[in-house]
């Protein structure tokens, strides 16, 4: 079973993008997800996509590439984190499910 | 505590109870600062602020207070280094997620990073001072370096 791939965005890929990855593979791993980070400047997204479970961005995001995207500032404001990793969770074992078959 | 924050924080570059205009002039005032610190080119605050119309850094936090990260590329930085301003009166960036949002802002961190993922740990500091509206309001409340020190020796 491959690794659930994440892809981490912000304006310059090297500063919001880094605190969303390390906590959301932090976060992954205490849920018992075993979960790839990947990050890239927002704008870097379109040749990114290939291979990757879901997308992050602290960027408005616009765009669609058939993956689940989700943008926040919960991980750099803490306003609601909680939910957010839940959705991220939901999202990656839906992606995992469909994986297995 | 935020031991990084203290670490890369540049004690010139703490300007307190700034009264600004605009972001821009904000952006300029802690550019300048990190500019004669030797941190950043003189590139930055051009790049900061030219980067801050299209991807905006204002965060609305949970307190009384709102916060900017500015940033930019690594190419205009000689070495990471951070620099704080507390505004004596709000300024208006636009918000991270929501760029035609306005974010009334009075605590801005200009972050001057060298090179990918290398600050992580000042970086999830910051994070975690912006959760915190009680460390904020220790640094908002602060006149000199020596009170900035303490709230994030404490935090």
């Amino acid at each position: 079973m491959g690794k659930l791939i994440v892809l981490v965005s912000c304006g310059t890929g090297i500063a919001t993008s880094t605190v969303v990855a390390v906590e959301i593979a932090e976060a992954m791993q205490e849920r018992g997800l075993d979960v790839e980070t990947r990050q890239c400047k927002t704008a870097e997204i379109p040749g990114r996509v290939q291979g990757v479970d879901l997308i992050v961005t602290t960027n408005q995001f616009t765009g669609d590439y058939g993956i689940p995207a989700i943008t926040s500032l919960a991980f750099l404001t803490g306003i609601g984190k909680g939910p957010v990793l839940d959705k991220i969770e939901a999202t990656l074992r839906e992606a995992l499910a469909k994986k297995a078959k | 505590m935020a031991n990084k924050i203290l670490e890369l924080l540049v004690p010139s570059a703490v300007c307190l109870r700034l009264t600004a205009t605009d972001s821009q002039e904000v952006i300029n005032h802690l550019s300048k600062q990190l500019l004669d610190a030797g941190y950043v080119r003189d590139t930055f605050a051009k790049a900061a602020m030219d980067r801050e119309k299209v991807m905006p850094t204002g965060l609305p936090l949970s307190g009384d207070v709102n916060a900017a990260i500015p940033h930019t590329e690594i190419e205009h930085v000689i070495k990471c280094g951070l620099a704080l301003a507390t505004l004596e009166q709000p300024v208006v960036f636009h918000n991270m997620v929501a760029k035609d949002e306005e974010v009334n802002v009075r605590l801005v961190f200009v972050m001057a990073l060298d090179q990918p993922k290398a600050q992580i740990e000042m970086l999830r500091e910051i994070a975690g001072v912006l959760q915190r509206p009680e460390v904020i309001g220790k640094l908002m409340e602060a006149e000199n370096y020596k009170d900035i020190h303490a709230a994030l020796e404490a935090a």
